[in-house]
């Protein structure tokens, strides 16, 4: 059970974004608990100053934009 | 699942070779087609039952040939900047001027403000990441100014559509603008009129990311998301501003131009800005304007005055900062911010 975070204010990339996290986890029959964060307070605490950003189990692994498929896969089966 | 997450897939599966090779021939077809503008709006214009020289002939030509220049325009340039700016991040951005002393910040931060890839839909967590990395406030707004206000896509199209003249006086005082604003709003010690919880907030360190290794073909390929990004959301305001552009280019007397814009009437700088502010626009929404003002003989001051308080000064973007910074200090940013703006117009009425 991987606990993801995406941190923006819900623009459509960060929709699209929560999407692409659940499709891949979807695929590699990987169990997410995914948490969007859309309050700036916590965006900025989080240290992400470009949305979208992402987080896995904790770790902030991306920001500015929707992630690389390939490159979420390899965050998510880490 | 998404159509979206299929195409994405999908699209890392294509061969760096096709980038390669697609890039030379993109560009040669883009050659192409940009050369064919007049032919091409020649015939179009000529399949309206009406006279070339007449007013409608003269709306519908400045049309046909705008809307697939611009259009043009538009994608090249999102495509430069975007896989240029792959090279800038806030993040970089802000342990660079975090560095700096207050002095040389200001200069930096406006040069940062243009190739530092942001929406503005963060505008606020960068606005917040800045201030409490320890960056001056001025500093900040020296960033935040100049990225809208100097940005490639409104200096590119005007370069292209009215000429290297103007494009070169607008970036010279739009760069001076967000440079001498920030330092003057620095110098106010406006920090105390920050939102409470903006003051308060300890923002963690800095989020170390792991530097993502870029490849080239992936800075091609943000360079097309951007475009696909940019305009597909821009097209439409491109759309009306151009049909704007034409109704003017069309339909306005000279005599009435000058008039309201010419350089004789005192009022018109400080209504051209008032006009501009609410304006909800981008550069390449006003810049077909600004080419048909120019054409009617509008003066030059009151014409860069209108279009920098459309680009630089937005509502919209008023009320997504309003979250951090207070009334009143919104109300001082734009009151320096339109400072800056007059003057230039009046400077340009004055002297041409």
């Amino acid at each position: 059970m991987k606990t993801v975070k995406v941190y923006g204010p819900g623009c459509k990339r960060c929709e699209a974004t929560e999407t692409l996290v659940r499709d891949t986890a979807l695929k590699l029959g990987i169990e997410v608990d995914v948490e969007k964060v859309t309050d700036a307070k916590s965006i900025a605490m989080a240290g992400v100053m470009s949305t979208p950003g992402l987080s896995v189990d904790g770790k902030l692994v991306h920001a500015g934009g929707v992630p690389d498929a390939a490159k979420l896969e390899d965050w998510l089966s880490a | 699942m998404s159509a979206e997450t299929h195409g994405s897939i999908a699209r890392h599966g294509v061969p760096e070779w096709v980038w390669y090779v697609g890039l030379p021939v993109a560009a040669g077809v883009w050659w192409l087609l940009y050369n064919q503008l007049i032919p091409f709006s020649e015939w179009v214009t000529s399949l309206f039952p009406v006279a070339p020289d007449s007013h409608t002939g003269e709306a519908i030509a400045f049309f046909v040939y705008d809307v697939p220049k611009v259009l043009l325009l538009l994608t090249g340039i999102v495509f430069v900047t975007g896989v240029l700016r792959s090279w800038f991040s806030p993040e970089k951005t802000r342990a660079i001027l975090a560095g700096k002393r207050e002095f040389a910040g200001y200069p930096l931060a406006a040069l940062l403000g243009v190739f530092t890839p942001f929406c503005s839909c963060s505008s606020v967590p960068l606005f917040i990441g800045f201030v409490s990395a320890g960056i001056p406030l001025g500093v900040t707004f020296s960033f935040l100014i100049a990225g809208p206000m100097v940005g490639p896509v409104g200096l590119g199209l005007l370069y292209a559509l009215v000429g290297w003249k103007i494009a070169t006086i607008y970036l010279v005082f739009g760069f001076s603008i967000a440079t001498v604003a920030g330092f003057v709003l620095g110098r106010m010690g406006l920090e105390r009129y920050l939102q409470d919880w903006v003051r308060e907030l300890n923002a963690g360190p800095p989020a170390d990311l792991p530097d993502e290794r870029l490849t080239l073909v992936d800075r091609l390929k943000i360079g097309l998301e951007q475009v696909r990004e940019i305009v597909g959301k821009v097209w439409f305001w491109v759309l009306a501003g151009i049909g704007i552009g034409a109704a003017i280019h069309g339909y306005v007397p000279e005599e009435m131009m000058l008039r309201v814009m010419g350089g004789e009437a005192w009022w018109s700088v400080p209504a051209a800005v008032i006009v501009g502010v609410p304006m909800y626009t981008n550069a390449a929404g006003v810049i077909p304007i600004v080419e048909a003002l120019l054409g009617k003989g509008a003066a030059l001051g009151t014409t860069l005055a209108f279009m920098m308080s459309v680009i630089a000064l937005s509502l919209p973007e008023m009320i997504i900062l309003k979250q951090v910074l207070t009334f009143r200090l919104i109300g001082i940013f734009l009151a320096v911010v339109a400072a800056g703006i007059l003057a230039t117009g009046y400077l340009f009425n004055l002297i041409l």
